[in-house]
């Protein structure tokens, strides 16, 4: 059953993907004075998935310190990782944006800040897994780094958004002072739904994977047992 | 209750560490050993040290801070001293501010002396904005204590211990650190903090508070379980 899902999704995010690839490269139109303003399609949508992730983790952190079910632990990290790979996407995305647009690779803005931060400290919360042996105290203490991180995300986003600002300023219609043209909006969106569709096909094979870790973990312990 | 008890683990720590002053001398030692390596790292008699010297003083407040803060927890290890207090009838919440404010008190005195050999050394004059100097350092030292004894406190029976410390501590500070270098340059150029830059203020205070309730609310997780 679960096998199926995960084809069944895997399919509607590459055929997703595919659709929104051609609309993105064939239909919309080539802008010349913005650049290569087109992997915007695959950078906010990064973002997006990256934060949702960060999100969710948070909810799946509580759901395991209320009921103690380790199932919401491989959860959590399923999500972490995959969120921390979209994060990555979003970051390199931005660089290769940046190279075109202002000339260089890196710049010290307030978002470029805040997503590099927010991906150290979710590095931070892998390190951590990797630290820790023992299965339930690991599943606790991630857990608690997830809460208090989900809950510094706030804390980074703003205080860097007032200390620094040169990206562009909101692109989205769903923000003051953002809007593109129209029909310029909508793949955004539908590639987010694309890489939300992969996120979840990713975090599922990673929570059997996980999972299948610790059925081997208990059975070498059992063998050892004799 | 919780706060009687959580004076008494106070005095406690306070108390032992004042009579070995391992982590005391060490990081007091530190930050004067980064305070002089400052001085090849740019021309130290220039005018623009004023631009960052707030950065300069929180890097070296951070870093010895993390010395201190490794100790807090680490220390109850040995006869298993950590069973005896998560056992003893202190709440689990009053270890953990205990533990918070002995480190702040440590913290504020190591970074009181290194801030008057930092005035020293680089000729940077602080005596007329002395007070709203010590109330940002008391409130970003709390920021700091408070999220370091929490992950003293997560990472105290990991091997990697002095390892893991630091990775997890300083991007999570990353958000009082900058307030705290912003409102300390601001005031070392003798410029007021109650303008532009309360904003500064109130992200460090709100820092404080949501931190400190979220640690004293899941510090029973992460030691009893």
């Amino acid at each position: 059953m679960r096998d199926r899902l995960v084809y069944l999704l895997a399919a509607v995010a590459a055929g997703l993907l595919m659709w929104n690839i051609y609309k993105i490269f064939m239909v919309l139109p080539v802008e010349a004075n913005v650049g290569a303003y087109k992997i915007v399609y695959f950078h906010v949508p990064a973002a997006f998935t990256a934060f949702s992730g960060f999100f969710v983790a948070l909810a799946a952190s509580a759901l395991f310190l209320a009921t103690g079910d380790l199932k919401y632990d491989s959860f959590a990290a399923g999500v972490t990782e995959v969120a921390l790979a979209f994060a990555t996407v979003n970051l390199v995305t931005g660089s290769i944006w940046g190279r075109f647009a202002w000339g260089i690779w890196w710049t010290w803005d307030a978002r470029l800040t805040s997503m590099l931060t927010c991906w150290l400290m979710y590095a931070g919360y892998m390190m951590l897994r990797r630290a820790i042996e023992e299965p339930t105290q690991r599943a606790r203490l991630s857990a608690v780094l997830s809460i208090f991180g989900c809950v510094n995300v706030g804390f980074v986003y703003k205080s860097i958004e007032w200390y620094r600002t040169q990206h562009p300023s909101p692109v989205l219609s769903i923000r003051e002072g953002g809007g593109m043209g129209p029909g310029m909006e909508a793949p955004i969106y539908w590639n987010w739904l694309a890489f939300a569709c992969f996120a979840t096909v990713l975090i599922m094979v990673r929570m059997r994977q996980e999972q299948v870790s610790r059925e081997i973990d208990s059975l070498r312990r059992e063998a050892h047992a004799f | 209750m919780l706060l009687r008890s959580a004076l008494t683990i106070a005095a406690k720590d306070l108390r032992s560490e004042l009579r070995t002053k391992e982590a005391l001398n060490a990081s007091l030692a530190f930050s004067i050993v980064i305070l002089v390596l400052f001085s090849f790292a740019f021309d130290p008699g220039s005018e623009e040290i004023m631009e960052f010297s707030g950065g300069l003083l929180w890097l070296v407040y951070s870093f010895a801070g993390a010395l201190v803060l490794n100790r807090s927890f680490a220390r109850e290890k040995d006869n298993d001293c950590l069973d005896a207090l998560v056992s003893s009838p202190a709440p689990i919440g009053a270890l953990f501010l205990g533990k918070a404010l002995a480190n702040w008190a440590l913290l504020l005195a190591v970074e009181l002396v290194s801030l008057a050999a930092f005035g020293l050394f680089y000729n940077v004059r602080f005596i007329a904005q002395f007070w709203p100097i010590l109330m940002v350092m008391a409130l970003a030292t709390w920021a700091m204590t408070v999220i370091g004894t929490m992950f003293s406190a997560l990472t105290v029976n990991l091997r990697l211990r002095e390892l893991m410390l630091p990775i997890l501590v300083y991007p999570f500070l990353i958000p009082a650190l900058m307030a705290a270098m912003l409102l300390t340059t601001d005031l070392l150029a003798g410029m007021s903090i109650w303008g532009n830059d309360s904003i500064w203020v109130r992200v460090l205070v709100a820092f404080d508070f949501v931190f400190t309730a979220l640690a004293v609310v899941f510090i029973d997780v992460v030691l009893v379980g």
